[in-house]
């Protein structure tokens, strides 16, 4: 997917002004945010979980070769295939290949993330071949022609309404279905579409290194139905989503479905060890997995950027951030929206066509609370805001009126004396354009402040001076 | 004192400074002191940020005894984000570390260290009004301090607290993010404010400047007639009121 993260900004806008969206939104805080600190608050040694799972993830990431290898080993030793790809072009090329030499006609897909990146199913559609999504979410965005809006439940902004009559358009159905009519009519869509395919693509939730098996969390059954149906599957990972044991495994997927849902457990666990074996029924010919950088040793290779690789995929930080819940997830213009995707975005796609992404956040905090592996979102973004304003050329970009702005606040703010001259000067000079002591309307940059809220004028008795007086009254 | 205290609401310093005095603490302010170098150092500019947290530094280490500030960020940056700003300078970092340790936040210094000893401090505070509290973002989640606030205001009588919807979500202050981010900070202060609305209270609490100030905008331009104030406002009130 091209990213498109200069957008920021004006799909921001757009979708801050659509009642529709913002209506939705409020699912994403009312449903999954509750849930998941419900499902906290319901778990002995929550928090206590949430530091095993992050001392996985960072000893998995710190030795990160060594189960990588581990992997392929293992992998290979069940009879799959390990393919390394560098880019998503590498990851797709790979793909498409394949799918030509096996003279695949219709390839069913179960969620992935990484194959957003890839434009996946687009690519397969320019080259004749039938690529459908099979998670309901997925199916519908498809549908519709869009990005996913959100990291577990990609069609969230739409209302049962629009799906209802994007159905309609498409296959001939009463635009007044309900929900379950509607889940009922993909589902009769896509068992036929599952029993043709040739090939299918599914993402990878873990990757347990000891013993080569991956695993799809799904609540849709559709991950399984992928897994043993066509005769090829290929699996399509970001290189981070390893564990090096079962037993890892175990504890993580505690943490990543409660942080998810609120659920104890997912309606479906999914381990797939390479192809059919010969005594058994079900399964692909064919097993092959495909490990994807894209950009994920630039985040490696950066201490302060590491702890992004501990990310789950979970959505936790999503539902709690008030931004994400107000811009939604086509602003941040690219596949990982929200807290986590302010951080991942920029850096695997640019950060300086994503230099809004790391300074659209409060800073509240809330990401790093709901999320699973404790990852300091806030931390990170400071480090980008830094890496913008002092970092290397190539990634600088920040305007001189800026720079000379924070010059002038370190000179004003060095010497007390020139601190307290400038408030008094603020307060002169507002004064004649101030009501009761408040500007209704200032000029750029603070017209960003007043156009929704005053802003009180300094005032012509700071602190400092009242408390001199206050001391000299009582020794005097 | 921190910057904002000082030139846009100074009632909210001399409330602090009333309450300390009336629980018996002799309270210094020195003149030195200016911003803490958070608005910088939020907007990516450290090496601006380092200076005046320099500065910052100079005029505290050279005090004594704890260091009490009104608000849970400037708290926060003192306490947690200096040690990542200096950490390539060992001895700037071990300064911070020092002056750190001093920092209290007003509330958290109350309940933690005046009332030590008891199960809550009483300051015998009265005041008959409505109240909601916002649990600012910084204090409550870089900080840790939450009961403290909400002890302190359960304790005054007859202040009846109403709560409200998601208190602990972040009214969309966020420094520049307000300015450069206008259109996202409003949808979040307009949710703020209407979850405050529909509590009824007469007052919403907060906990820090930057998020009152805020708060208070906002306020004015709907022409609200709730109010927002700062804790040590509240406190001063209703123990002034008994003295």
């Amino acid at each position: 997917m091209l990213p498109k993260t200069e957008r920021f900004k004006q799909g921001a806008r757009e979708t801050i002004a659509d009642p529709v969206i913002q209506e939705s939104m409020e699912a994403v805080y009312n449903g999954f945010h509750n849930n998941r600190q419900s499902a906290g608050a319901a778990t002995e040694g929550w928090d206590d979980q949430r530091d095993r799972g992050r001392a996985i993830k960072e000893h998995t990431i710190a030795n990160l070769d060594y189960y990588l290898e581990m992997l392929t080993d293992k992998v290979d030793a069940n009879g799959g295939n390990v393919f390394f790809a560098d880019d998503s072009a590498a990851a797709t090329e790979y793909i498409l290949s394949l799918a030509r030499t096996r003279d695949v006609k219709t390839v069913i897909k179960s969620k992935s993330m990484v194959s957003e990146e890839m434009s996946l199913a687009h690519e397969m559609e320019a080259i004749g071949i039938e690529a459908v999504e099979t998670d309901l979410g997925e199916y519908i965005i498809q549908l519709a022609g869009e990005a996913p809006y959100h990291i577990i439940a990609p069609a969230i902004h739409k209302s049962q309404d629009q799906v209802a009559e994007m159905f309609a358009e498409t296959t001939g159905t009463d635009p007044g279905q309900t929900p379950e009519e509607l889940t009922t009519t993909a589902r009769g869509m896509l068992r036929e579409t599952f029993q043709r395919a040739d090939m299918s693509v599914t993402g990878v939730n873990f990757a347990v290194a000891e013993s080569g098996s991956i695993v799809l969390v799904t609540n849709e059954g559709n991950g399984r139905m992928c897994t043993s149906i066509p005769r090829v599957h290929v699996a399509v990972m970001g290189m981070e989503k390893i564990v090096p044991s079962m037993q890892d495994l175990a504890m993580m997927l505690r943490i990543l479905i409660r942080s998810a849902t609120g659920q104890r457990i997912s309606s479906y666990v999914t381990m797939v060890n390479g192809p059919r074996r010969d005594e058994e029924e079900d399964g692909p010919e064919e097993f092959h997995l495909v490990i994807v950088d894209n950009g994920r040793m630039r985040l490696l290779a950066d201490p302060k950027l590491r702890e992004a690789l501990y990310c789950l995929r979970c959505g936790a930080c999503l539902n709690a951030c008030p931004v994400y819940r107000k811009v939604g997830g086509h602003s941040y213009g690219w596949v990982y929206p929200g807290p986590i995707g302010a951080v991942v975005s920029p850096v695997l796609s640019g950060l300086k066509q994503g230099k809004d992404l790391p300074f659209a956040s409060s800073l509240c905090g809330a990401c790093r609370e709901a999320c699973p592996v404790k990852i300091d979102i806030p931390n990170m973004l400071l480090h980008l805001r830094q890496q913008i304003v002092e970092g290397p050329s190539e990634v600088r970009s920040v305007g001189w009126m800026e720079r000379l702005g924070w010059r002038a606040w370190r000179f004003g703010n060095m010497k007390s004396g020139r601190f307290r001259t400038g408030g008094k000067m603020a307060n002169l000079m507002g004064r004649p354009f101030a009501q009761g002591g408040m500007f209704r309307r200032l000029p750029p940059p603070l017209s960003g402040w007043t156009r929704s809220r005053d802003l009180p004028l300094t005032a012509s008795s700071p602190f400092r001076d009242r408390f001199n007086k206050r001391r000299t009254r009582s020794e005097g | 004192m921190t910057c904002l205290v000082d030139q846009f609401r100074p009632e909210v310093g001399e409330s602090v400074v009333n309450v300390l005095e009336r629980l018996g603490v002799n309270v210094e302010f020195p003149e030195g002191q200016t911003c803490c170098g958070q608005p910088a150092f939020n907007s990516g500019f450290r090496n601006e940020a380092r200076d005046v947290a320099r500065h910052f530094l100079d005029v505290f280490d050279a005090t004594e005894g704890p260091i009490i500030v009104p608000s849970g960020s400037c708290g926060a940056m003192v306490r947690n984000f200096y040690a990542e700003m200096f950490e390539d300078d060992p001895a700037e970092r071990e300064r911070a570390r020092r002056v750190g340790e001093r920092i209290y936040e007003f509330t958290e210094f109350l309940e933690d260290v005046l009332g030590e000893d008891e199960p809550y401090l009483n300051l015998g505070a009265k005041l008959e009004d409505t109240a909601t509290y916002h649990q600012c973002c910084h204090l409550e989640r870089e900080l840790g301090v939450d009961h403290q606030p909400q002890e302190l205001l359960r304790q005054v009588e007859g202040l009846q607290m109403l709560p409200m919807t998601r208190p602990e979500v972040c009214c969309g202050f966020g420094g520049t993010f307000a300015v450069k981010f206008s259109d996202v900070s409003t949808a979040m202060l307009d949710e703020k404010l209407d979850n405050a609305a529909a509590t009824g209270a007469s007052t919403i609490v907060a906990g820090d400047t930057g998020c009152i100030m805020h708060m208070a905008g906002g306020l004015r331009r709907r022409g609200s007639r709730q109010q927002v104030r700062h804790i040590a406002e509240i406190l001063d009130e209703a123990s002034g009121a008994q003295a």
